[in-house]
């Protein structure tokens, strides 16, 4: 018997750790001397309140659906791959050889292939953690890690010696050329009589990541492998007495896993600079933990935490215009969320299976 | 004579570098060792970074008229330990996930400094510059001056041994200290047993709570002494995300060192060396007569850590108990 209604879990354990960071987060508002009412109506309007804002939720929430996505399929093989940051930096270059070296005469095909180069450098830059995990035994969570960081140098490197166009000073690439510029959502609505923010950096790439949740769920719910991973992330040695290789699952499962991180750079890299700089990222991959943590590993969640996130993040921006709160009050709160609904789940957890466990013993008296 | 006093510069460098690095690694050895991950070095050194500058700027009457550098480092040590505080009790009292909360505790920090540092100094998330006993001096040792021309031995002595700031020194005593308290008192060996077989430690009848608590503890005071030392010693005041990857590069240096003090000493030494070289790329030019990639340079530790966690220069096996959260039999 389960100890609390599967209800409980889905929407209540996380809406308490929520209520938790929110509670906090206000406090430290409090703290530094702000309005916490004020800070959440201007986050409201500058995030929520035209298309403009929109626009942009909705961009960082792309991105954060792409690195949760990530964190989620490998949190189901019970993997903690750190390495989206890495993932979607190696992405990113794989985006920017695709659309830089090759002439498409279409978006729609430069699209596709870049997805497919983004994915394919996102994976292999996850294959190496899990090769080392699966057959040397190294921890995952330390080689991403530092895989990070060598993500950072690499990029660093070719972008400087390598891929910086003669002339410029900047760390980045050349400009994308035009053929590889992607519909934003204003050219895509405005067929339909919608007349969204132009200059906005929401892009089709929403709409990819969309389907990358669809394409996850299918994965983990309806697929022979999603059954291993998930078999294999609940119990390793029984998932081996039953066939499944331990191997095999802990690399296709990083594969699929960095693959999701690294086309994230579809959209900060094609969709939004047209060229690759560095940093792209910019913490995304960071982000998607606690976007996994709170979304509690279900596509469908993980989508809504991004727009959680895109929210804030968005947000966040408005309040460092407007009001004297420095944008790193989003790390506060992303570093809260991972808090309450990861390392603490189990201090909201256990009040709740008490009073579950009452409940039923005062219901079994009558 | 040219080489040796160029030598004697980047040795110098490599010493004060590796000093937070030592004292973060070391950091980290007591609390895996006693079983608990702690991937938040970073965050606990950035949180004593701050707390220790901030606190160093402050006028007391009387007992510290310009500011006190020690009161500072205090300040930093009590951060760093309420960060502990936190593990602590999500790893140890409510057995979550210990990396998870490293994470948080990691962004906590990296939020929290430039939050509050914005709202008390208003300089864009740092300190103003800290002076006279608001940092820590040099520290010249006996006969440093008048030793100073004697052929290899004075500039040696005078140039790399003598003049760094106390807390240098102090780093380099707590490599024999923790040797000390871990193979050869009581606490040590209950501590490294907690980390390798905790219901050991139970049936004898210790609490495996309380030794984790004190190994994280001491875990706490040691990143708050490396982080005053980035802020109050190796440079005068914070800025931020001044750690700029210290915390990792500790982390890298303990699986390199196999999770024991001497060698983590050399593992901090040869980072600190490579973070020195990569200061002074007009020093490689000259000597190596090839030119050395900065980058290179700067990630060698991390591509050294996979190499070791791959286990081609013999295997890195972290205590056996680390990560998992220990429940009591019923």
């Amino acid at each position: 018997m389960q100890k609390i209604p599967q209800w409980a879990d889905v929407v209540l354990v996380p809406l308490i750790s929520l209520l938790l960071a929110t509670i906090i987060s206000a406090l430290v508002i409090l703290a530094i001397g702000q309005d916490p009412v004020e800070a959440v109506k201007l986050m409201v309007i500058g995030a929520l309140g035209s298309t403009y804002g929109w626009g942009y939720t909705l961009y960082y929430a792309t991105n954060f659906i792409f690195t949760g996505l990530a964190v989620s399929v490998a949190f189901h093989a019970k993997l903690f791959n750190i390495g989206g940051e890495g993932q979607a930096m190696i992405g990113g270059l794989g985006v920017a050889i695709a659309a830089l070296y090759i002439p498409w005469p279409h978006w729609s095909i430069a699209l596709l292939a870049c997805t497919c180069s983004a994915a394919v450098f996102g994976a292999l830059w996850g294959y190496l953690p899990a090769i080392l995990q699966a057959k040397r035994g190294s921890h995952i969570v330390i080689t991403t890690i530092m895989l990070n960081f060598i993500a950072a140098g690499l990029l660093n490197y070719i972008l400087v010696n390598v891929l910086r166009p003669p002339k410029s000073m900047d760390p980045a690439t050349a400009t994308f050329p035009p053929a590889t510029h992607l519909p934003t959502l204003h050219d895509i609505l405005l067929p339909l009589g919608m007349n969204f923010s132009r200059t906005a950096p929401a892009n089709i790439t929403l709409l990819i990541a969309l389907l990358a949740a669809v394409f996850v769920w299918l994965l983990i719910w309806r697929t022979r492998l999603g059954y291993s991973i998930r078999s294999f992330g609940q119990s390793g040695s029984a998932a081996q007495y039953a066939g499944i290789n331990p191997v095999k699952i802990t690399v296709i499962t990083m594969l699929i896993s960095g693959g999701l991180a690294g086309m994230m750079s579809i959209n900060t890299t094609m969709g939004e600079a047209e060229r690759l700089i560095l940093n792209a990222p910019e913490g995304a991959g960071f982000i998607g933990i606690a976007v996994a943590l709170m979304g509690r590993s279900h596509p469908l969640g993980v989508v809504l935490a991004s727009l959680l996130f895109g929210f804030l993040y968005q947000g966040g921006a408005e309040l460092a215009m407007w009001m004297a709160i420095p944008r790193e009050l989003i790390v506060v709160i992303q570093a809260l969320v991972i808090l309450f609904t990861g390392a603490l789940d189990n201090m909201v957890r256990m009040p709740i299976e008490a009073f579950f466990s009452a409940l039923r013993k005062s219901g079994d008296a009558k | 004579m040219d080489v040796l006093n160029d030598l004697i510069t980047v040795l110098n460098s490599t010493l004060r570098l590796s000093t937070p690095l030592l004292l973060a690694c070391l950091a980290g050895l007591f609390s895996e060792r006693a079983g608990i991950f702690d991937i938040g070095l970073e965050g606990k050194m950035l949180c004593a970074a701050f707390f220790s500058a901030a606190v160093a700027t402050v006028h007391i009457p009387w007992i510290a008229p310009t500011g006190s550098v020690w009161v500072g480092m205090a300040a930093g040590i009590f951060a760093a330990l309420t960060l502990s505080a936190l593990h602590g009790i999500a790893s140890i009292t409510f057995r979550g996930n210990q990396l998870i909360s490293g994470v948080a505790i990691n962004f906590l920090a990296t939020g929290m400094t430039v939050l509050i540092a914005q709202s008390w100094f208003k300089q864009g998330g740092r300190t103003p510059s800290l002076k006279g006993n608001g940092r820590f001096n040099p520290v010249e040792l006996p006969f440093a001056e008048s030793l100073k021309d004697v052929p290899v031995f004075g500039p040696i002595y005078h140039g790399l041994i003598s003049g760094h700031t106390i807390l240098v020194y102090i780093a380099l005593l707590m490599v024999p200290l923790t040797w000390w308290m871990l193979y050869r008192t009581r606490f040590g060996l209950r501590l490294r047993a907690v980390g390798e077989a905790p219901e050991a430690v139970d049936t004898a009848g210790v609490s495996v709570m309380q030794l984790r608590f004190a190994a994280v503890g001491i875990c706490g005071v040691l990143c708050g002494i490396a982080g005053a030392y980035l802020a109050t010693g190796l440079q005068a005041g914070f800025v931020k995300d001044m750690t700029a990857g210290r915390g990792y590069i500790a982390l890298a240096a303990l699986i390199f060192a196999k999770w024991r003090p001497w060698y983590a000493l050399m593992a901090c030494i040869l980072f600190g060396f490579l973070q020195a070289i990569a200061l002074r790329p007009d020093l490689i030019e000259a000597y190596l007569s090839f030119k050395v990639q900065v980058q290179l340079l700067d990630v060698l530790p991390y591509i050294l850590t996979v190499i070791i966690l791959a286990g081609f220069v013999g295997k890195a096996t972290p205590p056996r108990a680390g990560g998992e959260p220990y429940v009591k039999e019923q």
